[in-house]
């Protein structure tokens, strides 16, 4: 390492801090400072905190009263809050398959070498581009009862036009189409990265061998892909769980709480009923449920990898 | 060369070797079908916004919707920017989104480097427990967050807005991934001729980080740029606001004048637009890099 290489200015006698160890340890700990203060600030000191003031009775201003564990006794009775945590399970357990199918079959479809590849790569990923509050404004329109542009293309279809955004049966269904619209071309372009490290003589060797393109597919593709599969599956099923800009912005939680996520909920305890004992709670909570699942799917993973 | 053959030559054998089979046609108009259908629902929308943004009230919501406004009404922008302080939430959005990006990339290379290169006491400690940061969902902190923002007195505030977004473990963990794959030599010999840690920190891991902090600063910007859940809860008032939050409100205010909500929804979305279409090399490594190296 260079702190043993004998250099020139060792040679010399010099102050104790600027020998190379001395330097080491000072520039290391020093270039560390920003980023791990405001970690320990606005990451652990939050998380710590959600613990802390979950112990108690609080609005933000005046006293807080320690309740002890009266908010985790609330919340496991409080039906609102698992009626929120069921909605979110559908909606995360219906955005991430589908999530997955499509992008995955979006990267095999620019994966072909079709003429205009690069062009079709950009559009599909463009949505991405666009926030999920853009996202869901935009389908807000399409989505408008009875004009919208949806409703027109179903009518050329002879379906009458639909209440997507005011039904209590087709509300989630709307945020999953655009949470989806918006959010398949990242995981595509990462499917893509995947597939093009895939060596082109596996498929040449598959296809001597006579297997066909589903074979080649579900013995080559699928499992050389699985680290990618691991992380876009992960990453989808962390973010679908805290699903919380297209509620805000197209549905406010309705119609009749129907797409009334928990993190929605959690927000809507903390910043407009001022529970923020309760709100720290139903975080801790929800913290513990991501974190429980997306262990039970790295092992998931990993326990098939390792066949 | 025969080693690492490149994806041209490994695609010609394949192309010849279906079209051998005479089904070629077939599967490519199946191919080119797929792909059409797939523009169209990913496309669409956005297409579908740029031509409403210049729409008249009347045209936008009419049956049967005309794909073209019959006449392109630029009058539409010149409201949104006169009837709201768009261009302020725009500026707002444009400072906040910058000023986290540069802050963090220093900071995060910073801290890669010191993790990657430098000899201390504790130092894979903590660096562990920079990983265990990953864990935590955002959504889950915002209450406590809160709580310490408005503490420091920064609710309201560009800081506010701004400090808190700067930690991200993720971008130390792949800038010192990166600074562990690039070879030492360049480093020793600078310190062989008396540079100074800082020094190589500044002179020689920073320029040979160039194209990785490239990637990362377009994703940081999107990240932030697009950001809402934060700004909604830590800034009310309106001189703050950033351009996710007025294009919300300004729904809010104009339920209907949907010509002039898409002119908004095009103006919040065409700087991260044109720097897609601009730096999209860039941004799709920074895709791969987030995705494949986590």
């Amino acid at each position: 390492m260079a702190a043993s290489v004998p250099t020139a200015a060792s040679r010399r006698p010099q102050p104790w801090w600027r020998t190379q160890r001395a330097q080491q340890w000072l520039v290391g700990y020093a270039f560390l400072v920003p980023d791990v203060l405001g970690l320990a600030v606005f990451i652990a000191l939050p998380i710590l905190g959600a613990v802390f003031i979950s112990f108690h009775e609080w609005t933000g201003i005046g006293e807080r009263h320690w309740n002890g564990l009266s908010n985790y006794a609330t919340l496991v009775h409080d039906a609102a809050f698992l009626e929120s945590l069921k909605i979110t399970a559908i909606y995360t357990f219906t955005f991430v398959p589908l999530l997955y199918v499509i992008a995955l079959a979006l990267a095999l479809l620019v994966n072909q070498g079709l003429k205009l590849t690069g062009f079709l790569r950009s559009a599909f990923f463009a949505p991405y581009m666009v926030s999920l509050v853009v996202a869901s404004v935009i389908w807000s329109f399409m989505l408008e009862d009875p004009a919208g542009v949806i409703n027109s293309v179903i009518g050329w279809l002879g379906i009458p036009p639909q209440p997507w955004l005011g039904s209590t049966r087709l509300a989630l269904t709307s945020v999953i189409l655009v949470t989806l619209w918006q959010s398949v071309g990242y995981s595509m372009i990462i499917f893509l990265a995947g597939l093009q490290d895939i060596p082109a003589v596996y498929y040449e060797a598959a296809r001597i061998d006579g297997a066909g393109a589903f074979r080649r597919f579900r013995y080559i593709t699928l499992p050389l892909l699985n680290r990618t599969s691991v992380f876009v599956l992960l990453i989808s099923f962390i973010g679908a769980f805290q699903l919380f800009d297209p509620i805000f912005v197209m549905t406010k939680g309705g119609p009749a709480d129907a797409t009334t996520t928990a993190v929605y909920y959690i927000y809507r305890q903390a910043f407009q009923f001022l529970q923020l004992g309760y709100a720290s709670a139903l975080s801790v909570a929800l913290f513990a449920i991501i974190l429980v699942f997306s262990l039970l799917q790295l092992r998931v993973f990993r326990d098939r990898a390792d066949e | 060369m025969s080693s690492a053959p490149s994806r041209a030559p490994r695609e010609r054998p394949r192309r010849a070797r279906r079209a051998r089979r005479g089904r070629s046609w077939a599967d490519r108009l199946v191919l080119y079908v797929l792909a059409a259908i797939s523009f169209v629902v990913l496309a669409g929308p956005l297409l579908w916004m740029l031509s409403s943004s210049l729409k008249g009230p009347g045209e936008v919501l009419a049956s049967p919707p005309t794909l073209f406004p019959h006449e392109v009404r630029w009058q539409n922008y010149r409201d949104v920017f006169g009837q709201v302080p768009f261009a302020r939430y725009m500026l707002n959005s444009l400072l906040v989104a910058g000023v986290v990006t540069v802050l963090a990339l220093l900071f995060h290379s910073m801290a890669a480097y010191s993790l990657a290169r430098l000899r201390f006491p504790g130092r894979d400690r903590i660096f562990l427990a920079i990983l265990m940061t990953l864990m935590v969902p955002f959504t889950v902190i915002t209450v406590p967050l809160f709580i310490i923002v408005d503490w420091l007195g920064w609710v309201d505030s560009y800081l506010g807005l701004i400090v808190p977004m700067i930690p991200h473990a993720f971008g130390i963990f792949l800038l010192r991934q990166f600074y562990l794959s690039i070879p030492l030599e360049l480093e020793e010999a600078a310190i062989m001729d008396g540079a100074s840690l800082v020094g190589v920190y500044w002179h020689i891991v920073l320029p040979l980080s160039r194209p990785v902090l490239a990637a990362l600063a377009v994703f940081f910007f999107l990240a932030n740029w697009n950001n809402f859940l934060w700004p909604l809860i830590v800034t009310q008032d309106e001189a703050r606001w950033v351009v996710q939050l007025g294009i919300q409100r300004f729904t809010g205010e104009h339920a209907t004048a949907y010509n002039l909500i898409m002119a908004a929804s095009t103006c919040a979305a065409l700087p991260t637009l044109i720097l897609f279409f601009v730096l999209q090399k860039r941004l799709v490594e920074g895709v791969k890099l987030t995705g494949l190296k986590g």
